[in-house]
């Protein structure tokens, strides 16, 4: 088997192989006992015949003064002649000298004995002959003389019909087998349906359909279904305790650190030395940044395990750049930045997991305040074609300085030229993450006249 | 004019280097030096002459041999002289089965053989060419006041209770000198009953045997006889004037038909040309020929079953039962013992 069938191949076409290997071998067997029966038939036929016309001739056997009187009975050859037109030679003996007859016609064996024939084939004339022999006794002048008679015939008429019946065997074993090609065909498909529905059935589940199997399966995939629910929700509990442990973790790093902030900040009012203050200045920012780092961490971490699930949400993009603009509203006038948000009057809808283009956005628009000038601008443009909605968000920052798209969106990866500003190199590894997770695309080019343009292109 | 005899010669000495005898043969020349077909037959030469001069005119070039003798000694060329023969035509149709249930015939197939019906070929080497009823022939003036007999025991009862005037005036064949009489002899012998009664009656009157139809046809005009017992019905139609004395009798209990047969012999030197001869016997133009000029009726089913008494011999091993020589002797060892009588 091993040799003979792909491990890889087909069940349905392993299946089918053997059923038609079977039945093929089955005509073949049918054939050949089909026509073997015949063969035997016709022969014993034939043989009865022959047999007949021996004892005819030998029943008409008599005792005279001189002899035996021999008178073969015209039926005796004539009904030699009823199957077909086959040649008949003959001998009769009396006391082992030929009286009559064929002389050369060759003799049984072994002496056959009461009238039962003695049937046995022999080549005569170029030919095979059947033989059929009687011996009986016959009282001349109260004297027992054996007396053995002869009938042989060709067999021509028995190999036609022979022939004929063979013939009619491979029909009927090339019809068994045309049937039983049939009945494999529907057999192989059978017996796979279920192992392809399950197939099926399983190809069409959603990414976050984790329920266990329950549909009704044969026998032998029972183990394979238990096995893939166990594997199942041993995924769905793992997906579980990420989720916990991203939830908790920002808890427990967040809480100590806003702790610690607030109470260097209390510090700071309390004292009055200034190398003291300069001092809890640098303990606040550096806060701020372990607070920023693991917030994009988590963040990151958040993306990856929602890009596997991928929740289809119903969102309208304008919206959304729209409450993003206002959210980042007191950031950039903090830092004397225009933000601009220009949207279609209609809303944008399209199919994606909000939280993650939320996340994306947002990271885009960070950046563009983070890197801009002071009295700069940045731009929020929403878009739509007939296929795909685009967020575009420009400024007239520093730009991208020659680094190269793919470097800048790998993880923990900066630009040359950002030095003075925080930053972890997770934003844009993150906005990256989300356009392929919701089968859009991310561009980063500069813009004339300075600045950079981040694009974010999602089907609807 | 080619096709002219050449050569018409009465061999009645025995046949140069061979045993068997040749009553008669005739050359058709062709061009010099092309094939040559020799034919040797039971069937007079005048009788077969359309046939050739139509065969040749088909075949133009072919010169023809063509010999007659006797059935026994057309069985004695073949079987034991492998006499140079492409094509043997007999009406012995014993004989003929003999030869070829014993190998001495090769198979020829053709589509002239394939529309020849079973009862009228064996082995693709015995054909029958065509079929003749063994008849009885009746004096008109010799039967005067008696009733016309349809059966052979009406023929039985009219020698019975006449005699006079049948004693010496039977013809039939001696079975013992003539092939075709051996075979009509057993044929009745095997039918019918009747025969061996026939047979010692006619033993009791003086009959004439003879060896051939023909002599016996001519005795029956010049008034010798006045039942000829087993005649060939071709002969007789061919020979006797419709409206004469003769009246031709088919006896209503049975009529045996003759197959006339040809072979092509193991020994032929050409028996492709054999062949195609047979084949033209066979041909709707030869059949023709041979029913409506030649005398001999062509192979014809339906006019065997039309008539109830006509009963074709029939082409089975069971003719090879006679042509034993103890089954022979014993035949004709019963036939003299009632016929011919002291």
């Amino acid at each position: 088997m091993k040799t003979l069938f792909n491990p890889a191949g087909s069940i349905r076409r392993r299946l089918l192989w053997l059923l038609l290997i079977g039945a093929a071998v089955l005509s073949g067997l049918l054939y050949l006992s089909v026509s073997t029966v015949a063969r035997s038939a016709v022969e014993t036929t034939q043989d009865s015949i022959l047999g007949a016309a021996t004892i005819a001739i030998a029943e008409q056997l008599r005792g005279a003064d001189d002899g035996v009187e021999v008178d073969i009975p015209y039926t005796a050859f004539s009904m030699l002649g009823a199957v077909g037109e086959d040649r008949v030679f003959y001998r009769i003996l009396v006391n082992g000298e030929t009286v009559t007859g064929y002389d050369d016609l060759p003799l049984p064996d072994t002496t056959p004995a009461g009238l039962t024939p003695r049937y046995y084939s022999h080549p005569y004339q170029d030919m095979m002959v059947r033989i059929a022999a009687v011996e009986r006794p016959v009282l001349v002048s109260s004297r027992s003389v054996a007396v053995q008679v002869l009938v042989a015939q060709t067999r021509t008429a028995q190999d036609a019909i022979v022939g004929q019946m063979a013939n009619r065997a491979a029909a009927l074993g090339l019809g068994f087998f045309g049937v039983a090609a049939v009945l494999a065909v529907v057999t192989a498909r059978s017996v796979v349906q279920p192992v392809n529905s399950l197939a099926e059935a399983m190809g069409r589940r959603g990414p976050q359909d984790l329920r266990p199997v329950t549909r009704p399966v044969p026998q032998e995939l029972t183990p394979l279904v238990a096995a893939l629910n166990g594997f199942i929700s041993r995924l769905s509990g793992a997906l579980t305790r990420t989720e916990t442990f991203i939830a908790e973790a920002a808890h427990h790093i967040r809480t100590p650190l806003a702790t610690l902030r607030a109470q260097a900040e209390l510090a700071l009012r309390q004292t009055d030395d200034d190398a003291t203050r300069a001092t809890l200045r640098g303990v606040i920012r550096s806060v701020d940044d372990s607070a920023r780092s693991a917030s994009q961490l988590l963040e990151h971490a958040a993306v990856v395990y929602r890009s596997d699930q991928r929740a289809d949400d119903r969102i309208d993009l304008a919206a959304l750049a729209r409450d993003i603009g206002q959210s980042f509203g007191p950031t950039a006038d903090l830092r004397d930045l225009t933000l601009a948000v220009h949207t279609p009057d209609s809303p944008v809808w399209l199919t994606a997991d909000r939280l993650l283009v939320e996340t994306a956005l947002r990271n885009l628009v960070d950046n563009a305040i983070k890197y801009s000038n002071p009295d700069g601008q940045v731009s929020i443009d929403v878009d739509q074609s007939a296929t795909h909605a685009s967020v575009r968000v420009s400024d007239r920052g520093r730009g991208l300085d020659g680094a190269r798209r793919s470097h800048l969106t790998a993880r923990f990866q900066r630009g040359g030229n950002v030095g003075d500003v925080v930053g972890t190199g997770l934003g844009l590894t993150i906005v990256q993450e989300v356009a392929r997770a919701q089968n859009g695309s991310f561009t980063l080019s500069d813009r004339t006249g300075g600045g950079t343009c981040a694009e974010l292109s999602l089907p609807l | 004019m080619r096709r002219i005899i050449l050569a018409a010669v009465m061999v009645l000495a025995a046949h140069a280097a061979t045993a068997f005898q040749i009553e008669e043969e005739t050359l058709f020349p062709g061009t010099p030096n092309g094939r040559e077909l020799s034919i040797l037959s039971t069937t007079d030469t005048e009788i077969f002459r359309p046939l050739i001069d139509a065969f040749q005119q088909a075949n133009p070039g072919v010169s023809l041999r063509y010999s007659v003798a006797s059935s026994t000694e057309v069985y004695a060329a073949v079987h034991d002289d492998h006499a140079a023969y492409d094509l043997v035509i007999s009406s012995a149709m014993d004989l003929q089965m003999k030869l070829a249930n014993d190998g001495y015939a090769l198979a020829h197939r053709s589509a002239q053989t394939g529309t020849l019906p079973a009862w009228a070929r064996w082995r693709d080497q015995l054909y029958a060419v065509a079929q003749e009823p063994v008849v009885t022939i009746l004096s008109r003036k010799g039967f005067a006041g008696l009733d016309l007999p349809h059966t052979r025991a009406d023929l039985l009862s009219l020698m019975r209770d006449n005699p006079d005037r049948f004693r010496g005036r039977i013809g039939t064949y001696d079975p013992a000198r003539s092939g075709a009489g051996y075979l009509f002899a057993t044929q009745d012998a095997r039918q019918s009953d009747t025969f061996w009664r026939l047979a010692e009656v006619m033993g009791t009157l003086d009959p004439r045997l003879y060896t051939g139809s023909a002599d016996m046809i001519g005795d029956l005009q010049s008034g010798q006889l006045i039942v000829a017992y087993n005649v060939l019905g071709s002969y007789a139609a061919a020979s006797l004037p419709p409206d004469g004395d003769a009246i031709i009798l088919q006896p209503e209990d049975f009529t045996h038909i003759l197959l006339r047969t040809a072979l092509i012999p193991r020994d032929a030197p050409d028996p492709g040309l054999g062949g195609a001869f047979l084949d033209f016997l066979l041909s709707d133009q030869g059949q023709t020929l041979l029913d409506q000029v030649a005398g001999l009726p062509r192979i014809n089913e339906a006019a065997l079953a039309a008539e109830q008494n006509l009963r074709p011999i029939r082409l089975d091993p069971g003719l090879l039962v006679y042509v034993d020589p103890l089954k022979r002797q014993r035949f004709l060892r019963e036939w003299a013992a009632a016929v011919v009588q002291p």
